[in-house]
């Protein structure tokens, strides 16, 4: 497979995830600034952009409402809902032979969508209804893909991408809320009840959480659970384990052995959430154990690329 | 009308007007050409809504295929329907035997052009053309002369315009020789006409087209340097944004090969590899769909990102096969389309099959007088341009825009030529729920690697605004299904 094709098909993914990730997040909080006491709605706007990995541009100006607006029809604030569709769309259309035409349309949709004027009146007056139509233009797309397409090299890569921006991305959410909720009295209020439940649906876990551990909810339990659980696509670990079959597959494709690095690399990762337990790392420094979580998803990132996208000649003539 | 039509026929044909320029379906009189009565009768049959259904449902099916191209000059990367008619353009076996025999004599003799004037330049030495119309061509390569290319093919993909005069002969208007696009079109018109009239499709015959990417594929295998038995073949597109898109990645899907961007390729002691998630593969022909100026910046325009650094280089070290070759501009000038008639009888010893339009040359100081005093009876043409730009229709031009391309022709002569307004053939479209006769063109595409080939058909194009003369996509025109008959 050509190196670009590759790339495009990965950043694809990745847009994609991200726009998810992005949209769930704001739905959260728009939906917990209603509900009163706790932090006010300032302060959850700062929370959840830094949750985004702070994004440039997206200071808080005053109103919830043109800043949600913002943060999903913004064309020029490469963080926003639709650059991230934007880029997806853009990437899709580079390697348009690749792709089944389902995915192809699917997405165009999508596209389509949320650069309605139509959409955007909507939004000022019901913005849960377009964003769950967004999360269902992102979720039918990842349907056609997982049944439409060869689950060959290009769709590992497409896996790949939407596992690391997902690992990444769910460490920095668990960066940032952690100092705030782990830190909290074991009996709760209602108020903390309402956050970690929000920190919960931010990675649309509520409903597999209780199916596990029952409505108990506790701090210890959903730290557990996001990081630590092997079953759910949306905790780290088993992004991890996703991310590694990906690599073990594109390797096998590949006729080619992945650098030591990056079996290196991937493998420290994966110990790392297997061999340890939640107390150890509640026990331990949380916030160092998150950060090396998304550092190891940067370097594997890198490895990646410089293995199979933007190799040197000179390494692969020695060949 | 003549009698003897029914009425829904009648209904259909309204006011259809027939006057001096040749109609594809009607003779003067009135009367159906046979071979059109069976489409007629077909069309007459179905019920008053059932066309514009099939009209819908044939809409739609381009649609969702993403059959589109892109339009420049307006918001980067416009997205537009490739428009097109319902209704087939039928050629009869005679007239295709004609059209089959005079592009394979042209293609040869221009073939032989090309390698003539990067060679000898006998042609020259002979004086049957001026050697400082050659050299004063914008797409003449001096990087090309002495260089051996593989099977001496300059041109593996050819699409030369043919028109139907008055008389129901057909010329040709032009060559395009650097690269031809379109045939996707052809291709998938042709896929959907077979869905909305499959039995009239059956009924009469249809000699098939779709076998064209297997020869194209072929044509290009045939062409790989030497020791290279299972050659790495693929199609180099200058990206996303060129309006031919869609046709690239539709090709390299069809033929099962690789797309490739300059970006993917990297040369290397003169060979030319693609980046691979596999590590570098060496790539041994590339069918190139990237004007000469930007296909390599170390030897042409040196601004251009879209080409490989190095392949000018490989490709003259007999290690890759580029087509259509470099330079190959040169022979589809449209000064030096004045002298293809001559270059026939010269190489060949054969009279033209196919006649050439009549061309007045603006560097001939006697064209030049006679095309000045006569601006607003023709056709005045940039040499070098194509897709329709840089042209002075006028017959339907202003004063002022004659006034302009007088100037124009005055400080650059050697880059206009002028034709004689032509009265070319139309064909019955679908304009609303009747027939309307609009201006066509016939582009068929020739392939020449161990031999020539021509598919039976090509892309008819349509200039859709009624009266108009201009048939390009980009300047609104649509395409028909060509059927070649058995």
């Amino acid at each position: 497979m050509l190196s670009r094709v590759a790339d495009s098909l990965y950043w694809m993914s990745r847009y994609l995830e991200r726009a998810e990730n992005t949209v769930r997040q704001l739905d959260v909080t728009m939906s917990l600034v209603l509900d009163a006491g706790g932090a006010n709605a300032e302060a959850r706007w700062r929370r959840m952009i830094a949750a985004l990995g702070s994004p440039a541009g997206m200071d808080w100006s005053g109103g919830l409402e043109e800043m949600a607006h913002r943060l999903v029809f913004d064309n020029l604030n490469a963080a926003s809902v639709t650059c991230c569709v934007n880029g997806a769309r853009e990437n899709a259309r580079q390697v348009r032979e690749e792709i089944s035409t389902e995915q192809w349309q699917r997405l165009n949709r999508l596209y389509h969508t949320i650069h309605s004027a139509q959409t955007q009146a909507q939004f000022d007056s019901s913005n849960g209804d377009v964003l769950a139509s967004i999360l269902d233009g992102v979720h039918l797309f990842k349907g056609v893909t997982d049944t439409t397409m060869i689950h060959g090299q290009g769709w590992q890569f497409i896996r790949l991408g939407r596992y690391i921006e997902r690992a990444y991305a769910t460490a920095t959410m668990l960066e940032v809320y952690q100092p705030i909720l782990f830190h909290m009295q074991r009996e709760h209020t209602g108020v903390e009840y309402l956050e970690l439940v929000g920190l919960l649906r931010c990675s649309t876990s509520f409903e597999a959480y209780c199916q596990v551990y029952t409505a108990d909810i506790t701090p210890d339990r959903v730290l557990e659970f996001v990081l630590l659980n092997r079953d759910f696509p949306h905790a780290i670990r088993y992004c991890v384990d996703s991310i590694r079959q990906a690599i073990e597959s594109i390797e096998r494709t590949c006729g080619r052995r992945s650098p030591g690095a990056l079996t290196a690399g991937i493998g420290r990762l994966h110990a790392m959430l297997d061999f340890t337990t939640i107390s150890e790392i509640l026990g331990g420094d949380t916030a160092g154990f998150l950060h090396t979580i998304r550092q190891q998803c940067l370097l594997i990132h890198e490895l990646i690329y410089r293995h199979y996208v933007h190799y040197s000649i000179q390494s692969a003539l020695a060949v | 009308m003549s009698a003897g039509h029914s009425i829904a026929l009648e209904t259909l044909f309204g006011d259809y007007p027939l006057d001096r320029a040749f109609d594809e379906m009607r003779e003067p009189s009135g009367t159906l050409r046979p071979h059109y009565r069976a489409l007629a009768e077909r069309l007459a049959s179905l019920p008053a809504d059932e066309l514009q259904r099939r009209k819908q449902s044939a809409d739609l099916s381009f649609l969702t295929q993403g059959i589109t191209f892109t339009v420049y000059g307006r918001e980067e990367g416009t997205e537009r329907i490739f428009p097109y008619d319902l209704l087939p353009r039928l050629v009869t076996a005679a007239e295709w035997d004609r059209i089959e025999r005079g592009l394979t004599q042209r293609i040869t003799a221009l073939n032989l052009f090309l390698r003539d004037i990067y060679s000898d330049g006998k042609i020259l030495n002979d004086r049957i053309i001026p050697r400082e119309l050659v050299y004063s061509c914008k797409h003449y390569r001096r990087q090309m002369r002495g260089l051996h290319v593989p099977r001496n093919v300059y041109i593996a993909v050819v699409g030369s315009d043919l028109l139907r005069l008055n008389s129901g002969e057909f010329v040709v208007l032009e060559d395009n020789l650097r690269v031809p696009s379109g045939v996707s079109y052809m291709l998938t018109n042709r896929r959907v006409m077979k869905r909305t009239f499959p039995e009239l499709f059956q009924s009469y015959g249809v000699r098939p087209i779709d076998h064209y990417p297997q020869l194209l594929l072929a044509t290009l295998r045939s062409l790989a340097p030497e020791g290279r038995p299972e050659p790495n073949i693929v199609l180099l597109t200058p990206g996303v944004y060129n309006s031919a898109y869609f046709e690239h990645t539709y090709l390299a899907r069809q033929m099962g090969i690789d797309l490739v961007e300059g970006r993917d390729l990297v040369t290397h002691d003169n060979i030319v590899y693609m980046r691979t998630t596999d590590g570098l593969r060496r790539v041994d022909v590339i069918y190139r769909r990237v004007d000469d100026d930007f296909s390599d910046p170390l030897v042409f325009r040196p601004d251009s990102a879209l080409g490989c650094a190095g392949l000018f280089n490989a490709y003259r070290a007999g290690n890759v096969t580029v087509t259509n070759a470099f330079g190959t501009g040169l022979a589809d000038d449209k000064a030096v389309y004045a002298y293809v008639p001559r270059m026939i009888r010269y190489y060949l010893d054969e009279d033209p099959i196919l006649p050439n339009v009549e061309t007045y040359l603006l560097s001939e100081e006697k064209d030049r007088q006679y095309v000045l005093a006569n601006l607003e009876k023709l056709v005045v043409k940039a040499v070098g341009e194509s897709g329709g730009y840089g042209m002075l229709i006028g017959p339907h031009s202003s004063k002022r825009q004659r006034e302009e391309f007088a100037q124009q022709i005055a400080a650059n002569p050697r880059n206009y030529i002028a034709q004689p307004t032509l009265d070319f053939s139309r064909s019955p479209c679908l304009i609303g729920d009747r027939l309307e006769p609009r201006h066509v063109d016939l582009r068929p595409y020739i392939l020449f690697g161990d031999k020539i080939n021509i598919v039976p058909g090509g892309l008819t194009r349509v200039a859709l605004e009624k009266g108009s003369l201009v048939v390009n996509s980009s300047q609104g025109g649509g395409s028909k299904d060509t059927w070649v008959l058995e």
